[in-house]
């Protein structure tokens, strides 16, 4: 098992529901895609290639090269729960996780995991920082700076007309995907969700579920993502993001909220206390129902109609919850009926009942 | 067909599944009950990737004379063909952008509204590093080249040239 003992028992920086507008951005990534020249991208390069990709990156970044204090994860030879748990931390994505196992992959996790740089996933890297909380500069700036110290050392396929060349042609130019995670349940709960999905669509910005892979978004978190990195600069694109999207978004759940609020407080404290009786007393909980009562509770918190839990409990219990995270703070596997036991158990003691 | 609200006899235009004790149990819903419910809206889902392969599905279906000859594109890099391409939407290669630039292109453009060319951050080393890039593709196939002939020997010089070679990079 990786050394990630530790970190089960706490979310991630980016999840402490702290930063500007954490009522309703949860948090921000921007990612950047990145492919050593020389070499084949990842999915036509041989076994060996990768190998070689592999062990390059890991010296630069590490005691020969940069010196940085990073946990390098092997996935290669990684239990697949801890593999899950990285997944679950948006440390690594989907892809990362399952690919096949004679594949050389890996994840080098900066501190306080406010980074992490994927290794041979679709191309030989993929940069991403975390912020909680709506900090595009922020998250930019950084991104930036560890993207330049890499690129003081290794060779970067880059041609002047597609800019920086990646495994697939949508993702060529900057290579940057900046993503935010927005918590809406009220524009879900007024069934405005679908304006909201109809807009971004138009804007050619992709929505998509935080949790999970099916159209609903679990929870009510979503991921607003850009599309387009081919012709726009990447200050271009953040712009938009903090001055015209995201923006619109608030202010729109902002209305949904004040609306519910105002024309239907009882079916709004239903909803809300419903949750929490039920989170305060269940002896079985699914991944999904858990996800939906702790969105209402937020949603309660966060509007000032419940006061008998803080946001930053919520949002560790979003993660806590998930199936890899129950089974690493039990130590073992656990089958699904365990699972579901384990989890209305963590969160009665969270919640401090 | 339409499906009737399952409060009243009005068309339900709000369908939902809800998730209790792990049942999922549906609710289809017309306007004025759904509001009372205060319910939810499922959505649509568009994975990132579908934007590409609509994109490639579009131009091939074009059909003509024109297709058949850009089935027949090789990247001279690393031996993908424009119709593998397409299949996996993913490139094999850097120089897969050039050899395959005409019909890359257009699709390319729709993709990123419009975008043909690049914008925004340019590597500090741009200024040869096309140079370098061609050299270390040189030396990097001819050392995948030497390792499957189980030329060891050479492998081992190649693999210093290439480590010389990328240390005398910043
Ligand atoms: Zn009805
Ligand atoms: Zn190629």
């Amino acid at each position: 098992m990786i050394p990630l003992g530790q970190i089960t028992q706490q979310a991630g920086q980016w999840l402490r529901g702290s930063g500007p507008h954490h009522e309703i951005v949860i948090s921000s990534r921007v990612r950047l895609a990145r492919n050593l020249a020389g070499f084949p991208f990842v999915g036509r390069s041989t076994r060996r290639q990768r190998a070689d990709v592999l062990q390059r990156v890991q010296r630069e970044l590490t005691t020969d090269g940069l010196g940085w204090d990073v946990l390098w994860v092997d996935l290669m030879d990684c239990d697949p729960i801890d593999r899950a748990l990285l997944m679950e931390r948006h440390l690594i994505s989907k892809h990362h996780a399952e690919a096949d196992h004679e594949h050389p992959r890996a994840v080098a996790i900066g501190q306080d995991e406010t980074f992490s740089i994927m290794v041979n996933e679709e191309d030989h890297l993929r940069i991403q920082v975390l912020r909680s909380g709506m900090q595009f500069d922020a998250a930019f700036e950084a991104i930036n700076a560890i993207d330049d110290q890499l690129e003081d050392r290794l060779d970067y396929a880059y041609s002047p007309r597609f800019g920086y060349l990646a495994a697939c042609p949508t993702n060529v130019g900057t290579g940057i995907r900046v993503s935010v995670m927005l918590h809406l349940p009220a524009l879900k709960l007024t069934g405005e969700i679908e304006k909201v999905r109809r807009a971004a669509r138009d804007m050619h910005l992709a929505v998509r579920g935080l949790f999970g892979e099916g159209s609903d978004a679990m929870g009510d978190l979503y991921q607003v993502s850009n599309q387009t990195t081919l012709g726009k600069s990447e200050r271009e694109l953040l712009d938009e993001f903090e001055h015209k999207v995201v923006p619109e978004i608030i202010a729109y759940e902002q209305q949904a909220r004040q609306a519910l609020a105002r024309q239907r407080p009882a079916q709004l404290d239903d909803k809300i206390w419903r949750a929490w009786g039920v989170l305060t007393h269940a002896r079985v909980l699914g991944t999904e129902e858990v996800l939906q009562l702790l969105s209402h509770l937020r949603l309660g918190v966060n509007l000032g109609r419940i006061a008998e839990v803080d946001i930053r409990t919520i949002n560790e219990l979003f993660l806590l919850t998930q199936p890899a995270h129950l089974q690493r703070v039990a130590g073992r596997t656990l089958e699904q009926p365990a699972r579901r036991e384990a989890r209305a158990s963590l969160v009665r003691k969270r919640l401090g009942v | 067909m339409k499906r009737k609200c399952d409060q009243c006899d009005r068309p339900a235009t709000h369908h939902s599944v809800e998730i209790i004790k792990g049942q999922k149990i549906e609710k289809h819903l017309c306007d004025q009950c759904a509001a009372d419910e205060g319910m939810a809206v499922p959505t649509a889902h568009t994975p990132i990737n579908q934007l590409l392969t609509n994109f490639v599905k579009l131009h091939s279906s074009g059909g003509g004379s024109g297709t058949k000859q850009r089935e027949e594109l090789v990247c001279a890099g690393c031996g993908l063909t424009f119709s593998q391409f397409r299949e996996a939407s993913l490139l094999g290669c850097p120089q897969c952008y050039s050899d395959f630039e005409p019909s890359l292109s257009p699709l390319m453009e729709r993709a990123h509204e419009g975008g043909t060319h690049h914008v925004g951050k340019v590597p500090r080393r741009a200024g040869r590093s096309e140079v370098r890039q061609q050299q270390l593709t040189r030396l990097r196939k001819r050392l995948e080249h030497a390792v499957s002939e189980e030329n060891y020997e050479l492998a081992a010089k190649l693999r210093d040239e290439i480590g010389v070679f990328e240390e005398g990079g910043a």
